[in-house]
């Protein structure tokens, strides 16, 4: 792909789904409180700019400070499940039933448990963006070649030096992967956590308020405003990866059989 | 020192799926390597010439007879090298898993490149490498293991034809410098007449040792010469193999 057609082809995409959804709002015969037209949404993000921003830096620290905390108990958890059969089959399953709790139930919990402060979003959030990085680093970890323990352990290697040098930068690139899944959730999360965690502040709160208000407008605004920031954070991620296991893209231990 | 003996090991794998329930990989098979001596094993793929050398490394045990050997070390087809690591701190690993220091182990591993003609390269990542320099780096890992046993596991199996035989002529200068007790299993016949004192033949599974021939010709060896050349048809003859 040329260097102009890789500009030009998601700007043409972004252009068609916007003009698709202007011509939707405006001729389609729904509500405008509804669905407002994205004409209205991008006046409301420049004269509710203030608002905004000052809400989302409230949301992205949520965000920022939930990945970073699920991140390293994600890889925590990984490592104790990856070390130990029986912890894997014993928890496992429960991991994959702590996805399934609906926020709006166990949020009244949280806020019973660590108020209304930034605790029980953190726990909201970390809660959902924990299991893909769970999944994928573990699925790292279980992937390191059988034959290269094989190796390790003729040379010596003990299972503590097995996992320092091999294990663990083998699951880098699994934790990275899995936060990247988890940016999306998160900022889902950070929403959910502010509409059910009593929050009085962030664009979820903004979101939540501006319905009732009749300024749907603002609340696609907010919410634009929050998938261009995950957007960030994903891309972020992927430079990361760039620079941290540039490795992860070539096939591991060479020619294969 | 004892070298390597192997007597009448057998070793059965459990295997789902299978109406017996169960795969005989070994069954009577007996191998002796002397003290510095190099002993190439072929056979078909499948006859278990992988499981001896784990039971030599004592990664398994056998299900019966027995297996006596030096301290030995693995040395796989593939270079398993790791991706993140520079060529250097992948030699030097040998030294790193036993709690040598990174520096330490550094500094022992620098004069192996340059002996090995990896000179210069000690800092490129493995991807960088052609496939004959990694091998010779995996190489380097084996010997700084420090153990009088190599387990070779079809080294070369991977490479192209080329690069082979010049890996091939590289090993045996080599080990004529740092003799060491070497099992090398290949299912390449010529590979195990140019480098090998003894070959062992072995049977399609169950394995065994069905036929043994000393190589009595001088080094260094080369694929043509008369005395290898029918050293192999001897070998291939007693694999089995269509004259």
């Amino acid at each position: 792909m040329s260097r102009a057609a890789r500009v030009l082809a998601p700007l043409a995409i972004l252009l068609a789904l916007l003009g698709a959804w202007e011509l939707y709002a405006l001729y389609g015969g729904v509500d405008r409180l509804i669905l407002p037209a994205p004409h209205e949404v991008a006046q409301s993000l420049w004269t509710d700019r203030t608002l905004l921003w000052d809400n989302l830096r409230v949301t992205a620290g949520e965000v920022l400070l939930g990945i970073v905390a699920a991140g390293g108990a994600g890889f925590i958890c990984a490592l104790a499940l990856h070390l130990s059969l029986a912890l894997r089959r014993s928890t496992y399953p429960l991991l994959v039933a702590s996805q399934t709790i609906p926020i709006p139930l166990i949020a009244p919990l949280l806020v019973v448990w660590l108020g209304f402060g930034l605790g029980p979003k953190l726990v909201i959030i970390g809660l959902i963006s924990f299991f893909p990085i769970v999944v994928t680093t573990l699925d790292a970890l279980s992937r390191v070649d059988r034959e290269q323990i094989n190796l390790l352990r003729t040379l010596d290697a003990s299972r503590w030096r097995i996992l320092r040098h091999v294990e663990l930068p083998a699951a880098l690139p699994g934790l990275l992967s899995g936060a990247k899944v988890a940016v999306a959730v998160a900022v889902i999360g950070a929403v959910f956590a502010e509409v059910f965690g009593g929050s009085s502040s962030g664009l979820g709160n903004v979101v939540q308020y501006a319905i009732p208000n009749l300024r749907t407008d603002r609340a696609y605004a907010a919410v634009l405003i929050l998938s261009a920031f995950a957007i960030a954070l994903f891309g972020l991620l992927t430079l990361a990866e760039r620079w941290l296991v540039p490795w992860a893209h070539n096939p591991p231990g060479g020619n294969t059989r | 020192m004892d070298g390597v003996r192997v007597d009448g090991v057998e070793r059965v794998f459990r295997v789902r799926g299978r109406r017996s329930g169960e795969v005989v990989a070994l069954r009577g098979m007996s191998l002796r390597a002397a003290p510095g001596e190099i002993v190439a094993v072929v056979g078909a793929s499948g006859c278990g010439k992988s499981t001896l050398l784990e039971l030599i490394c004592g990664l398994q045990q056998p299900d019966a007879g027995s297996v006596a050997a030096d301290p030995a070390v693995l040395m796989p087809q593939r270079d398993l090298l790791l991706p993140w690591a520079s060529a250097l701190d992948n030699a030097a690993l040998a030294l790193r898993v036993r709690g040598v220091p990174a520096g330490k182990a550094r500094i022992e591993a620098v004069p192996w490149f340059d002996r090995f003609g990896l000179g210069g390269f000690e800092h490129a990542r493995p991807a960088e490498l052609s496939g004959g320099m990694r091998q010779r780096v995996a190489f380097v890992r084996t010997l700084l293991a420090g153990k009088p046993v190599l387990a070779l596991d079809e080294p070369f199996a991977a490479l192209d034809a080329l690069t082979r035989q010049e890996m091939q002529g590289w090993l045996a200068r080599t080990l004529a410098e740092e003799p060491r007790t070497v099992v090398l299993v290949t299912h390449d016949v010529e590979e195990a007449v140019v480098l090998a004192d003894r070959v062992v033949v072995m049977s399609p599974r169950p394995g065994r040792a069905v036929a043994e021939l000393d190589v009595r010709v001088p080094r260094p060896r080369h694929r043509t010469d008369a005395d290898v050349v029918a050293l192999r048809e001897r070998a291939l003859q007693a694999l089995g193999a269509p004259a």
